[in-house]
C-alpha cells in the first residue's frame, strides 16, 4: 500500500475539497482575465466619454455643414462664433502626408537595410537603435522642430518663419520612421529563407531577390506599417503643434503655417469653459479623430494578420 | 590518399560511351567546414556532359554541402568555408567575377519544394525576365515549353494566374523544375526531390530526368539507393564527410566494388 502511494495521501477526500492552490488560480486567472479585458472597457469608455461630453454640440450648434466644409475656426467670435474643421483637417493632412513622404523611403531602406543586408552585430545594433528612435518622447521632436528645423528653414529658403507644412512633416517622417521601420523589417522576417535561397538560385542578385521576391511577399506588412505611420501621425499632438506654426490656414504651399486637429484641441481645451459650445466642439473633433485612426489602425492591423494567415 | 586518388582516376576512365564526353565539372580535393570540423573532405571526382551523376549516401554525409559549392550557395553560411578545386566549364568557381551569371546556369531543385509566392507563371517567367526577356509573347513560349517538359503543363494551364504555393507537394516540385528549366541550365542538381512527393509523381519526373539528360547534365542526390539505380549513370557514394566511391551505378550494386562500405550500404546493411 505504502509503495503505490508513498506519502499516504487519501485518495479520494482531496478531489471534494479546495486548497489553497485552487484560490491562488481561481485569483490569477481573474486579474489576467480583468487586465485582458480592460482594453476594451478602456476603448468603450473612453469613446463613450467624449460622444458625451461632445454631445450636446452634435444636437444644438452642430452643422454637418459647416463643421465640414467651413475652412473658418473661429470659437472665441462673440457675435458668430465658427466651428469650421476643413482647415484643420487640410492642417493634419498635409502634415502627415509629407511625413508619409519623408518616412515612407527612410523606413523601407533601413528595415531592408537591416532585414536583408546587416548582419550579426551590426543588426542587433541598429535594431536596438531604431527601437530607442522610436522612444524618444514627442515633445523632443518638437523641440528639435522649433529651435533647429525652424532657423534651418528660415535660412535654407529665404522665408519669414520655419514653422510650417515642411518643418513638421520632416519631424513627423522622422518620428513616425522607427515604428515603421521596426514592423516593415518584421514583415521582411516573415518571408521564409527559402524563397531568398530559391530566387538566389535563379541567378537573382541580391537586389533582385528583394524587389522580386521578398517585397511582393512581404507586401501587406509593408503596407501594414506605412498606415501605423499615418495613424500615428494623424494622433500626433505635441510635435505638430510646436512645428507647424499653429495658424488656421488651408496651406498653399510648404511653407504655409498650418494647425493639426490634436493640437487644437491641445491648446484650446484648457481654455474653455466646461460644457460652453466651445468646449463641445473640441469634444467632437476628438469624436472625428477617434473615428479616423481606429479606421486606419484596424485597417492597418486586418492587413498585417492577413500576411500571417496567407 | 594517393591510392584513392588513382582508383578514383581508373574508375572514371571505363570505357563506356557516356565516359567518352566531355568533362562538365571538374572537383579535386574538395574540403568544406562548417567552423572547425569538415563536413566533407578530399573529393574527387569528375561530371561528365549529359550523364546523370548520382550521390548517395546516408543523411550527413555532406551531399547537400557538396552542392552548395558548385553553384556558390555557400555565400548564404558565413560560417562555411570551401578549400579545393571546382571547375565548372573549366572555370574555376571559386574565384568567378559574377557568381549571379554562374547560378542563373546551374538550375537547383531543392528538397522541399519551394513555390515562389508569386502565380505559376510568374515562377517560371522570373528567370527569363532577369535574363532581360520582357516580351509577353516570348515568355508565354517559355512557360509553356518549360511547364510541358516538367509534366505540369497540363494540370495548370487553366490557371497559371494561381499562386504557385497553393498547388499541392508533387505539383510545387514539379513547378520548380520548370524554374529551373526556365533558367535553360547547364546543369541541373536535385536535392532528394522527392522526399516530399508521392511515388506516382516520383516516377513521372524520373521519367522527365530521362528526357532532360539529352540536353543538359544532371547531379541527382538522393537517399533512395534504387532511385539512383534506376536513373543515374555513374554514382558517388558519400558517407560521413568522405567520397567513398566513385563507379558506374550498375557496378555500385553487381560489379566490383573497391570498398565494402558501398557493397554495404547499396544492400542496405546499414543507412
Amino acid at each position: 500500500m505504502s509503495a503505490i502511494n508513498p506519502l499516504n495521501r487519501s485518495m479520494t477526500t482531496d478531489f471534494d475539497s479546495r486548497n489553497m492552490d485552487w484560490y491562488i488560480d481561481k485569483f490569477v486567472q481573474f486579474i489576467v482575465f480583468v487586465a485582458g479585458i480592460s482594453a476594451i472597457i478602456f476603448i468603450i469608455g473612453i469613446f463613450i466619454f467624449i460622444t458625451m461630453e461632445g454631445f450636446g454640440f452634435l444636437l444644438e450648434d452642430f452643422s454637418f455643414r459647416e463643421f465640414f466644409l467651413s475652412p473658418f475656426w473661429e470659437p472665441s467670435d462673440e457675435d458668430a462664433p465658427e466651428y469650421g474643421i476643413l482647415a484643420l483637417v487640410a492642417g493634419t493632412a498635409s502634415v502627415t502626408g509629407l511625413a508619409m513622404v519623408v518616412a515612407i523611403p527612410f523606413s523601407l531602406g533601413a528595415a531592408i537595410f537591416i532585414g536583408e543586408f546587416a548582419s550579426g552585430k551590426l543588426r542587433e545594433y541598429l535594431k536596438v537603435l531604431v527601437e530607442l528612435l522610436a522612444a524618444i518622447p514627442s515633445v523632443v521632436w518638437g523641440f528639435i522642430g522649433l529651435s533647429i528645423m525652424n532657423p534651418l528653414i528660415i535660412d535654407l529658403f529665404d522665408v519669414p518663419v520655419g514653422l510650417n507644412v515642411l518643418n513638421a512633416g520632416i519631424i513627423l517622417g522622422l518620428m513616425a520612421a522607427p515604428i515603421m521601420t521596426s514592423i516593415a523589417e518584421d514583415a521582411l522576417k516573415a518571408v521564409p529563407d527559402r524563397y531568398r535561397e530559391a530566387a538566389e538560385a535563379l541567378g537573382a542578385t541580391r537586389w533582385q531577390v528583394i524587389f522580386k521576391t521578398v517585397l511582393p511577399a512581404a507586401k501587406n506588412g509593408l503596407l501594414g506599417a506605412v498606415l501605423l505611420g499615418v495613424g500615428r501621425g494623424f494622433g500626433e499632438t505635441m510635435a505638430v503643434l510646436m512645428a507647424t506654426g499653429h495658424a488656421v490656414n488651408i496651406p498653399g504651399s510648404l511653407f504655409d503655417p498650418v494647425r493639426a486637429l490634436t493640437a487644437t484641441i491641445a491648446a484650446e481645451l484648457g481654455e474653455t469653459a466646461v460644457g460652453s459650445p466651445h468646449y463641445q466642439a473640441l469634444f467632437t473633433i476628438g469624436i472625428f479623430l477617434f473615428i479616423i485612426t481606429f479606421i486606419i489602425n484596424l485597417t492597418a492591423d486586418l492587413i498585417v494578420r492577413g500576411i500571417r494567415k496567407g | 590518399m594517393v591510392d584513392m586518388n588513382v582508383n578514383l582516376a581508373a574508375a572514371n576512365k571505363i570505357e563506356d560511351p557516356a565516359f567518352a564526353a566531355p568533362v562538365k565539372l571538374s572537383v579535386s580535393d574538395l574540403t568544406i567546414r562548417y567552423g572547425g570540423t569538415p563536413a566533407l573532405s578530399g573529393v574527387n571526382l569528375e561530371v561528365r556532359q549529359h550523364e546523370i551523376f548520382g550521390i548517395i549516401g546516408p543523411p550527413n554525409a555532406g551531399k547537400t554541402s557538396f552542392l552548395k559549392t558548385l553553384n556558390r550557395m555557400d555565400t548564404f553560411n558565413t560560417n562555411m568555408s570551401v578549400e579545393g578545386e571546382i571547375l565548372f566549364n573549366g572555370l574555376n568557381v571559386q574565384n568567378l567575377k559574377n557568381i549571379y551569371a554562374l547560378r542563373s546556369r546551374i538550375g537547383v531543385v531543392f528538397p522541399l519544394p519551394v513555390g515562389l509566392p508569386l502565380t505559376i507563371y510568374e515562377n517560371v517567367a522570373l528567370s527569363p525576365r532577369l535574363r532581360g526577356i520582357k516580351r509577353k509573347s516570348e515568355l508565354d513560349v517559355i512557360v509553356e515549353r518549360c511547364l510541358s517538359r516538367a509534366a505540369l503543363w497540363d494540370e495548370v494551364k487553366d490557371r497559371l494566374d494561381s499562386l504557385g504555393s497553393l498547388l499541392s507537394g508533387g505539383q510545387q516540385q514539379r513547378l520548380t523544375i520548370a524554374r529551373a528549366l526556365s533558367q535553360e541550365p547547364d546543369l541541373l542538381m536535385l536535392d532528394e526531390f522527392s522526399i516530399a512527393v508521392d511515388p506516382v509523381t516520383t516516377m513521372r519526373i524520373e521519367d522527365v530526368l530521362k528526357e532532360l539528360k539529352h540536353d543538359m547534365t544532371i547531379i541527382l542526390v538522393t537517399n533512395l539507393v534504387q532511385q539512383a539505380r534506376r536513373l543515374a549513370d555513374r554514382t558517388a557514394f558519400f558517407l560521413e564527410g568522405e567520397c567513398v566511391e566513385v563507379g558506374v551505378t550498375e557496378d555500385l550494386f553487381t560489379g566490383e566494388v573497391q570498398d565494402q562500405r558501398t557493397r554495404d550500404y547499396v544492400e542496405g546493411k546499414f543507412g
